[in-house]
């Protein structure tokens, strides 16, 4: 059994069950659960929303950590960009919210 | 970046307020990390209940330790048990350190703003500690060359009282070196009798924080309320949303 | 499974037997917060039942409070492990919505103000199990927790009580609503610990 992954008050609070009505995180704090499927950082990737077509760094999406997954929305339109439920025994992750995710790669790679 | 989960031993723990503890962690194999990046940690209880939060990392150590500092929340269900279980000597489970974005990056050579709300200055003070290593000012570390190093690092820090502030001494040692200062805005309760305490407001901001000319990079942290009400008072101001990087997190979400 | 944590007994869990399996009990009553919350007004606000051949029965806020009411007192069980003992609401059973509505499927889904979608069975809504419900404890239900008016189907875990519901369509074969797609179970029977696929 396991609590809905994204649980995180980077700031050093605890955080589930705290969050007033309508909080949200920033993206950042996506980071953690989002390692378990790319071997970079994604929430430093650029995503456009599929919705509105805003064009941003994951870290920068809302993060409804409170709820029954983790949950990223667009800033600018709210609609969903990314979706991952965690069931314990797997992790499911819907990114159709988004048209592209697009990885910068460090400077010291030659491309 | 770290992926997956490893344990981590508890080196050593020490009370850094009435409410708050500094665990200092050490993950094997890990070769220092980014200023301003978070690991989760995971407990678990003996019949498999697991609960997951997220901390920030406040150190700025080469190596393979870091430190934690965690405030408990009455509600907690992690947090109590940081704060107060725990000892040098235990393990944990720990996921990072993870995050790419709010973090400071030594090659840009940008002067920094940092504000931080309550807890909020936890992954700020890791960026001053980087900074701090790399200009020379830290004892027993080599001077960094990136331009970072020798840029002016600011701290404007929103808390309760003087009792429920972190790092107050090493604050205030880092201070009197030329690149970094601290400016202190107390809530509730204050030292002495010339300010009264106040929430910071947005007149208070702007007169402290660096001036929009300087183009300064930018970090807040704290409660979803601190955060976007700072965020908005400094995009009103003029200084540019693309140079303001925020993390909040949930906490009794005070404004500021 | 990792190390357990010596001393770490997380949010407690006790043998109640009206706790279903793997909950704990809680006083409160939790807000999960997937999105920002809608504020519909009772002006706004509208009911909506959509049949196979397209006719859509509909409720105002006022013809919705004018049918008979039901005072019911309930447990319930949320996925995320905590159960509330004793919860007082008052609603319109669905019996009372369905009496004049005719259709020959068996499923359906609820759509509420927000996006947010769940599939319950027909059998689950019918029989004295499910209400749409506007006061919690006496009072007007309040937005956090899904008002003007929520589904409550509360022999299935909560996110089946759909929060701030517009509507129920009518389906021909069971499809799965927003966290059904997305790894949550099809039906979500808490005493069958059904909580994902």
């Amino acid at each position: 059994m396991t609590i809905p992954p994204g649980g995180g008050q980077p700031g050093g609070a605890d955080l589930v069950g705290d969050v007033q009505d309508g909080d949200y995180l920033d993206g950042n704090a996506a980071a953690g659960p989002l390692s378990e499927f790319f071997t970079v950082d994604v929430t430093d990737a650029t995503g456009r929303c599929a919705h509105c077509g805003r064009t941003a760094a994951l870290a920068t999406a809302r993060l409804y950590p409170n709820s029954h997954g983790l949950l990223l929305r667009c800033p600018g339109c709210t609609e969903i960009l990314l979706r991952l439920v965690d069931t314990g025994d797997s992790v499911c992750l819907d990114l159709h919210g988004m048209s592209f995710v697009q990885l910068r790669r460090p400077n010291d790679v030659p491309s | 970046m770290r992926t997956g989960w490893n344990i981590a031993d508890v080196i050593s723990v020490r009370q850094e307020t009435g409410t708050a503890r500094t665990l200092r962690l050490r993950l094997p194999g890990l070769t220092g990390h980014k200023a301003g990046q978070h690991v989760d940690v995971r407990l678990t209880a003996p019949d498999g209940y697991t609960a997951v939060r997220s901390y920030s990392v406040a150190s700025a150590l080469p190596g393979d330790e870091l430190e934690l500092t965690v405030e408990e929340l009455a509600d907690g269900e992690v947090s109590p048990y940081l704060v107060r279980a725990v000892s040098a000597g235990d393990q944990l489970e720990v996921r990072g350190p993870v995050g790419g974005w709010f973090v400071w990056d030594p090659a840009d050579p940008s002067p920094v703003q940092l504000i931080a709300g309550g807890s909020g200055v936890v992954p700020l003070m890791a960026m001053i500690r980087a900074h701090a290593a790399g200009s020379g000012v830290a004892t027993g570390t080599d001077t960094g060359t990136a331009p970072g190093y020798a840029a002016p690092f600011r701290l404007l820090y929103s808390v309760r009282s003087p009792g429920s502030a972190y790092y107050a001494t090493e604050l205030e040692e880092l201070a009197t070196a030329p690149l970094l200062a601290v400016n202190y805005v107390y809530t509730r309760e204050a030292p002495g009798s010339s300010i009264p305490p106040h929430r910071l407001d947005a007149a208070t901001l702007l007169a402290t924080v660096l001036p929009p000319e300087d183009n300064p990079a930018m970090f807040i942290c704290g409660a979803t309320a601190f955060v976007e009400t700072v965020a908005d008072w400094l995009v009103r101001a003029g200084y540019s949303p693309d140079r303001i990087k925020t993390e909040r997190y949930g906490g009794t979400g005070t404004t500021p | 499974m990792g190390i357990v944590s010596p001393g770490f007994f997380g949010r407690r869990r006790r043998d109640d037997p009206a706790l279903p399996p793997g909950q704990y009990l809680t006083e409160s009553f939790p807000v999960l917060s997937a999105g920002p919350t809608p504020r519909i007004t009772p002006e706004q606000w509208e009911f909506t039942i959509t049949t196979e051949t397209g006719t859509v029965h509909r409720w105002s806020w006022d013809e919705f409070l004018a049918l008979k009411q039901d005072d019911v007192s309930t447990d319930i069980h949320c996925v995320t492990s905590w159960s509330k003992l004793g919860t007082s609401w008052r609603g319109v059973s669905l019996d009372t919505l369905f009496e004049s509505v005719e259709s020959d499927l068996e499923f359906t889904m609820a759509h509420s103000y927000g996006g947010y979608t769940t599939n319950v069975p027909l059998d689950d809504l019918l029989g004295g199990k499910a209400w749409i419900a506007h006061e919690f404890d006496g009072e007007a239900l309040e937005p956090a927790h899904g008002g003007p008016a929520r589904l409550l189907v509360p022999h299935l875990y909560f996110w089946k009580s759909a929060k701030w519901v517009r509507g129920l369509e009518m389906l021909r074969q069971d499809e799965p609503g927003f966290w059904e797609s997305n790894g949550y179970h099809m039906y979500g029977d808490p005493w069958r610990e059904e909580r994902y696929w």
